[in-house]
C-alpha cells in the first residue's frame, strides 16, 4: 500500500517523468494502432517493432553512447526500411503478406541480436542498459525522453485531427479513395511513418519483443464496445493507458522486473474481458440471450400445456381450472425440475396463482395462454396453406415460431388466413 | 450544351503482371444513357471500370472523360465498387459512409455545410434507407449494403456513374429500387456504366451495350449487340487462340507491343 502511494503521489520525481511517458506512449501507439489494425496492417506492426532493433544498435554505434536522439533515428530508419520491404517482396514476388512479414521480422531481429552481442562484447561501459530495448525497461524513462514522447503524442493527434476523413476513407475503401482524388499512396506513407514514430517511441519502455501489441490490441478490445470509430479510438487510448500504467506499477514495485510484459498481460485480460463481457459482442451477452431465449419457451409451453389441459376437458371459456405441475405432464413431457423452476417464475410474473399444492391461471395468463395457443395453430395453418407440408409435420414446424411470432406478423397471420380467435384443429 | 460522348477509351491496353487483361480496347459512349459491360469472367469488366477511373494505369492507350483527362474530371464522375471490395464490419453508420460521398479533395479539411449534410440525407432517402441510416454497415443485408454505396455515390452529385456489378447478390426487391433509380438519373441527364453478369435481363435494362473478352467484341444497341455471333465470339471459347497467345507472352516475358509502333 506504501509503495502503491508513493507511487501515485510522485514521491519519487522520476515515477512522475515515467507516467507520463507511458501516457505519451500508450496514446500514441493506440491511436495509429487503431488505423493500422482497421487496415487489417496490424501484423506489420509486429515486423516494424522487431526491425526496430538492429537500428537501435546502429544508433549507438554511431553516436559511442546512449544518445536518445541517435538510437531514436536509427530505429525509425530500420524501422520504416521493414515496412517498405515487405510492400516490395509483396508486390514483386509470389510471397504473400504473411510470409512476407515473417521473413522480414526475422531477419531484422536476428541482425538486431547480432549487433547487440557485438556492443555488449566490445566492452564499452556505455552499453549498459541497451538490454533493456528486448523487454522494456519503463523506470528508465527520463526527463528528456518524456518532452520526446510527449512530442510524438502531439504530432500524432495533429495529424489525425486534420487527416481524419483521409485516414478514414483510405482505412475504409481505398479504391473509392482512389476514385475520388485521394493521394493514397501519400495517406498510406503518412500512416506507415506515424505507425514507425508511435512503434520507435515506446521501444525502451516496452521492449521491441512485446511492442507491438500496443499497437494491435488496444483497438482489438475497443472493436468489441462500439461501432464508431471516434469512440473506438479514445476507447483504445484508455486501454492502453490504463494497461500502462497498471504494468509500469508492478514492475515499479518488483524492482527491475521487464515493463512490456506486465503492460501486454494487463491489456491481454482487459482484451479477454471485452471479449466475454462487451455489450453487443460479448459471450456474456449471447449466454444471456441464449437463457432468456430458453426461458421464453419454456414459459410459454407451460402456459399452452395449461390451454390443452382445459380444452382436453371440453371448457376452455374460463382457463381457471386448479392444476397440480404433475398433471401437466401428461400433456407436454417437461423436465419436473425446469417446470418446477417455470412455474415458480410465472407466479412471480402473476401470470399464475398459488393455493395450496395447486395453481391457476390469473386472467392474464389466461389471455397469454390463448394467445400462444392462437399463434402456434395460426402458424400450422399457414404452412398448410402457403407451402408444400404435411399434416403430419405441421405441428413440428410451428412448435418453435409460436415464440417467436410478433403482434404484427400476427396481424398479418389474420388477415392473410381470415381467421380470428382460436383454431380448432390442432396437430 | 450537351456533351455528346460521356467517355472515350482509345485503344487501352492493361495488364497485371505482363498479361494483358485489356487488350487494344477502344470505344466511345454516349452520355445520357444506360450502358451495360457484360462479358464472361475474368473478360476484363473490372479491370476495364479500374482503368477508367484512374485506379489502374494502362501499358498503353487513354481514357477522356467528356474530353478531359480523368484527373480533371473527379468531381464528376463517381465510382461504385464491388460490394465484397470492403469489411463491412467496418465501425461506421450508413450515415458516415454515404457521408464519404461528398468529400472532396479540396473539402476534407473543413466541416460538412448544412448543404452537405441535406444531400446526404437526401441520398439515403432515395435508396430507401432513412429507416437505417444510424445502423452499424455490417447489420445490414446484402441488398442494403449495396444501396449504402449505391447512395455513396448518389451523394457526389456526378454526371456519370460507374457500378461495379451492383445487382449481385440483392434481392427482388432492391434490384427493382436501383431500376428505377437509374431511370430517375437518366431522366436527369446522368449516364451511368454498369457491369452486369445477367445476360437475360440485359436487353431491359441497358440503351446501350459494351460486350468485352479481354478485347472488345462488340458496342452498340442490345440489338447490334446481342447476335449469336457476338455472344458465341465472347462466351464460347472461340477466342481461345487469342488466349493462348497471351500465354505465350507471360511466359517468355514478351512486351505486347513494339517500342516504335504508333497508336
Amino acid at each position: 500500500m506504501e509503495t502503491f502511494l508513493d507511487f501515485i503521489s510522485f514521491k519519487d520525481p522520476n515515477v512522475f517523468y515515467v507516467v507520463i511517458g507511458i501516457f505519451c506512449i500508450c496514446s500514441s501507439s493506440a491511436l495509429i494502432g487503431t488505423f493500422a489494425y482497421l487496415r487489417k496492417r496490424a501484423l506489420i506492426g509486429d515486423a516494424i517493432a522487431h526491425a526496430l532493433l538492429p537500428g537501435i544498435c546502429l544508433g549507438f554505434l554511431v553516436a559511442g553512447e546512449k544518445n536518445i536522439i541517435y538510437l531514436f533515428a536509427g530505429a525509425f530508419l530500420t524501422g520504416w526500411l521493414s515496412t517498405f520491404l515487405v510492400d516490395f517482396i509483396v508486390n514483386r514476388s509470389k510471397v504473400k503478406q504473411d510470409a512476407a512479414i515473417g521473413i522480414v521480422l526475422s531477419s531484422f531481429f536476428a541482425l538486431g541480436i547480432v549487433l547487440l552481442t557485438y556492443i555488449q562484447n566490445s566492452g564499452t561501459t556505455e552499453q549498459g542498459g541497451l538490454n533493456s530495448f528486448l523487454f522494456g525497461q519503463a523506470a528508465a524513462i527520463n526527463k528528456s525522453e518524456v518532452s520526446l514522447f510527449a512530442g510524438i503524442l502531439v504530432i500524432v493527434v495533429l495529424i489525425i485531427i486534420v487527416f481524419y476523413r483521409q485516414f478514414l476513407i483510405v482505412s475504409f475503401n481505398p479504391d473509392f479513395a482512389k476514385s475520388i482524388g485521394l493521394k493514397v499512396k501519400t495517406i498510406e506513407f503518412l500512416l506507415t511513418s506515424l505507425t514507425v514514430l508511435a512503434i520507435a517511441s515506446g521501444i525502451q519502455a516496452l521492449g521491441v519483443v512485446l511492442m507491438s501489441a500496443l499497437i494491435i490490441t488496444p483497438a482489438a478490445a475497443a472493436r468489441f464496445w462500439t461501432n464508431n470509430l471516434l469512440k473506438m479510438l479514445l476507447i483504445a487510448v484508455g486501454f492502453s493507458v490504463l494497461s500502462g500504467w497498471v504494468g509500469t506499477y508492478i514492475s515499479y514495485v518488483n524492482f527491475g522486473m521487464p515493463t512490456g510484459p506486465w503492460v501486454v498481460l494487463v491489456l491481454s485480460i482487459i482484451t479477454l474481458l471485452s471479449f466475454v463481457f462487451s455489450v453487443n459482442h460479448g459471450i456474456l451477452a449471447r449466454f444471456l440471450k441464449a437463457r432468456k431465449n430458453r426461458r421464453k419457451i419454456l414459459h410459454e409451453n407451460i402456459l399452452k400445456a395449461l390451454y390443452q389441459l382445459h380444452e382436453r376437458e371440453g371448457n376452455t371459456n374460463e382457463l381457471n381450472r386448479r392444476f397440480s405441475p404433475r398433471e401437466l405432464l401428461s400433456i407436454r413431457l417437461f423436465d419436473t425440475r425446469n417446470l418446477q423452476n417455470g412455474i415458480q417464475r410465472l407466479k412471480k410474473q402473476s401470470l399464475l396463482k398459488q393455493e395450496g399444492g395447486l395453481y391457476f391461471l390469473t386472467s392474464q395468463g389466461a389471455k397469454e395462454s390463448k394467445r400462444i395457443v392462437r399463434l402456434h395453430r395460426l402458424w400450422e395453418q399457414y404452412l398448410l396453406k402457403r407451402t408444400q407440408i404435411d399434416a403430419y409435420h405441421v405441428h413440428s414446424g410451428a412448435e418453435a415460431i409460436e415464440h417467436i411470432l410478433s403482434p404484427e406478423i400476427e396481424k398479418e397471420l389474420i388477415r392473410e388466413l381470415g381467421i380470428s380467435g382460436i383454431p380448432e384443429e390442432d396437430f | 450544351m450537351k456533351e455528346q460522348c460521356s467517355i472515350e477509351v482509345h485503344n487501352l491496353t492493361t495488364t497485371y503482371g505482363n498479361t494483358p487483361v485489356l487488350w487494344d480496347v477502344d470505344f466511345e459512349l454516349p452520355s445520357g444513357q444506360i450502358i451495360g459491360i457484360i462479358g464472361p469472367n475474368g473478360s476484363g469488366k473490372t479491370t476495364l471500370l479500374k482503368t477508367i477511373m484512374g485506379l489502374l494505369s494502362p501499358a498503353s492507350g487513354y481514357v477522356k472523360i467528356f474530353d478531359k483527362n480523368i484527373d480533371q474530371m473527379r468531381e464528376r464522375i463517381a465510382y461504385v465498387p464491388q460490394r465484397e471490395s470492403v469489411d463491412w464490419d467496418f465501425p461506421a453508420s450508413v450515415f458516415d459512409v454515404v457521408k464519404m460521398g461528398r468529400y472532396r479533395s479540396n473539402n476534407l479539411f473543413r466541416r460538412s455545410t448544412k448543404t452537405d449534410l441535406a444531400i446526404v440525407e437526401e441520398s439515403i432517402e432515395k435508396v430507401g434507407l432513412s429507416d437505417f441510416r444510424n445502423r452499424q454497415i455490417s447489420q445490414l443485408s446484402g441488398g442494403q449494403q449495396q444501396r449504402v454505396f449505391i447512395a455513396r455515390a448518389l451523394a457526389q452529385k456526378a454526371d456519370i456513374y460507374l457500378m461495379d456489378e451492383p445487382f449481385v447478390g440483392v434481392d427482388a426487391a432492391t434490384e427493382n429500387a436501383i431500376l428505377s433509380l437509374l431511370q430517375e438519373m437518366k431522366k436527369d441527364g446522368k449516364t451511368v456504366l454498369m457491369i452486369h453478369h445477367d445476360l437475360q435481363t440485359v436487353s431491359d435494362y441497358f440503351d446501350y451495350l459494351v460486350l468485352l473478352n479481354t478485347r472488345l467484341i462488340a458496342k452498340g444497341t442490345p440489338q447490334e449487340v446481342l447476335t449469336e455471333e457476338n455472344l458465341s465470339n465472347a462466351y464460347g471459347g472461340q477466342l481461345t487462340l487469342l488466349a493462348k497467345v497471351a500465354n505465350l507472352i507471360k511466359e517468355n516475358e514478351f512486351p505486347i507491343r513494339e517500342r516504335d509502333v504508333d497508336l
